[in-house]
């Protein structure tokens, strides 16, 4: 599936949602089936800066394409998490590079995309198109 | 008695709503709100008498210094000192500080020891750190027990002839803490060290007499006491702020200038360089005269009040452990639920309108000695009501059964 059909997808299961109550016990949900990242990836150089609570994100590169695997020690920022890695795992370095993130503001979440909100959903977007960025080289 | 529900007339912003809820508004110890006379003085200086101030010989220029420096002499009632130049009009309470710190840089030398507190906030620990960058100088820390009380039989036993220079907070922003600053005081006096209290935390909910205390320093901001962000005091002992060189050079500072010599102003405006925030300062005075018109021993006893109905209340929450049980504290409550990160908890109250500080409160040291990433702090100001506490304590049931 394509990052955008993906994002329409996620648009299309929030906007089943009543309330924000709704909202975020799905969101709670997500963060408690997301698989946890593999302990040796937790490390201080993978966690996200600029969050008020830790997040780790790491990133591999398979067949051209990036597998993501992350956690956090709040519920909610991973199920945020879990909803931006549907959206870019296994996506092309290029496809990631490029998406639009619009589809947040869709689903309701546009509060935690102010850059001054400290769950830093900015900066988890910004590092996985760092990481995009990065292994785009390796494939040229 | 406070009469609660008139008072809270006086806040315009107590009546909005917050995610289509009432607002409850409890991270006073961040900032505080502002009361409509407050807000009145505000425009009344940009509606009538905006002007810069101490140089003008126009009229404007005049009123905007006479309300300027009558706010001065009102924070020198408020807080007892003995001159009106004792009170310098700084940025905040950081700027207050940092102000101290850099003139504390021209009389250390290496190894002279300073002492600071173990439940500091961070602006209260930066500053001391670069100074001893600079000068050689050795950090302290006064250790706290697990009730996140001060313990001073160490501090007893690190002051020594080295000490020169103990910096505690009044009451800890992060635990509510209220420290013994009188004997803190006395103890460094004696070993011949200078003491500088910070009393942002303190100011909301008490009236420091800065000459009963013998304190050094004290040092305050306008928006934890109803007035504006932007603005603050630094109180110092006459013969000290005459020994600190001047922190930043300017206008408004200097008595003459050549381009050979500058010989500086006499104090306040030694250390008023630039123009000031002339409105904020005046709003900071019409602050205190508000507090004040409501009384700080009422004030004080309705918080207590406050502060004993939300510790029981919440207690009943199974799982949910405080932080700060100090036996002298003020309204301020830490708290966590078993297992849930804070800042989860901060996220759901939010959405139901209540509003309360999540995190390490600028006091990571704490959070480290607790070993925990945060906590929640709900902290209360005179206009609360007990009933925006129940509104908490459901809130809070709320966001455990949301995220267990």
């Amino acid at each position: 599936m394509t990052i955008e059909a993906i994002q329409n997808e996620i648009i299309d299961e929030f906007s089943m949602f009543e309330d924000w109550e709704e909202r975020y016990q799905y969101m709670i949900d997500l963060g408690k089936d997301l698989p946890i990242i593999n302990d040796q990836y937790k490390t201080e150089s993978n966690i996200i800066k600029g969050c008020q609570s830790k997040v780790w994100v790491h990133a591999e590169l398979n067949d051209d394409k990036i597998e993501f695997t992350a956690d956090s020690d709040a519920i909610i920022t991973k199920g945020i998490i879990a909803i931006l890695i549907r959206v870019f795992n296994d996506q092309h370095p290029k496809d990631i590079i490029d998406a639009n993130t619009d589809f947040i503001d869709k689903i309701g979440l546009k509060e935690h995309l102010s850059p001054t909100r400290a769950n830093g959903l900015v900066s988890m977007i910004k590092q996985l198109k760092l990481y995009a960025i990065a292994y785009q080289t390796q494939i040229k | 008695m406070l009469d609660v529900s008139k008072i809270r007339a006086d806040f315009p912003i107590l009546s909005r709503q917050v995610n289509n809820k009432p607002l409850v508004y409890f991270d006073n110890a961040a900032t505080s709100q502002t009361p409509q006379p407050v807000i009145d003085v505000i425009v009344d200086y940009y509606s009538n008498y905006n002007a810069n101030i101490h140089r003008g010989v126009h009229t404007l220029s005049q009123e905007a210094t006479d309300k300027y420096e009558i706010a001065r002499q009102t924070i020198q009632t408020h807080f007892n000192a003995k001159h009106a130049h004792e009170i310098i009009f700084t940025s905040g309470t950081t700027h207050s500080i940092n102000l101290v710190a850099n003139g504390f840089s021209a009389l250390l030398k290496k190894e002279d020891e300073i002492i600071v507190s173990a439940l500091e906030h961070h602006s209260n620990i930066v500053p001391w750190q670069m100074l001893c960058e600079r000068t050689g100088a050795v950090l302290k820390v006064i250790p706290m027990n697990l009730e996140g009380e001060l313990i001073m039989e160490t501090y007893d036993n690190l002051l020594s002839d080295k000490t020169k220079l103990v910096f505690v907070n009044h009451i800890s922003n992060a635990l509510g803490t209220i420290n013994p600053i009188e004997y803190i005081i006395k103890k460094a006096h004696a070993v011949g060290a200078a003491v500088l209290i910070d009393g942002a935390q303190s100011c909301p909910h008490i009236k420091p007499d800065v000459q009963a205390l013998d304190v050094d320093f004290y040092v305050a901001s306008a928006h934890k006491v109803c007035g504006p962000t932007g603005v603050g005091m630094l109180y110092g002992k006459e013969e000290w702020l005459k020994k600190l060189p001047p922190y930043q050079g300017g206008g408004e500072m200097i008595a003459e200038v050549t381009f050979e010599k500058t010989t500086y102003a006499d104090l306040p405006h030694k250390f008023e360089a630039g123009t000031p925030n002339i409105c904020g300062g005046i709003a900071f005075g019409a602050a205190l005269d508000y507090m004040n018109n409501i009384g700080f021993d009422n004030i004080a006893s309705y918080e207590n009040e406050l502060l004993a109905y939300a510790t029981e209340q919440l207690s009943t929450i199974e799982g949910l452990k405080f932080y700060g049980t100090a036996k002298h504290k003020t309204s301020v409550i830490s708290f966590n639920l078993e297992g849930i990160h804070p800042y989860d908890v901060g996220t759901i109250l939010d959405k139901l309108g209540i509003a309360v500080r999540t995190g390490h409160h600028c006091a990571q040291p704490i959070m480290d000695f607790y070993c925990i990433p945060g906590t929640i702090r709900a902290s209360f100001a005179f206009y609360n009501t007990k009933e925006e506490i129940d509104v908490l304590v459901e809130g809070v049931k709320k966001a455990k059964m949301m995220l267990s």
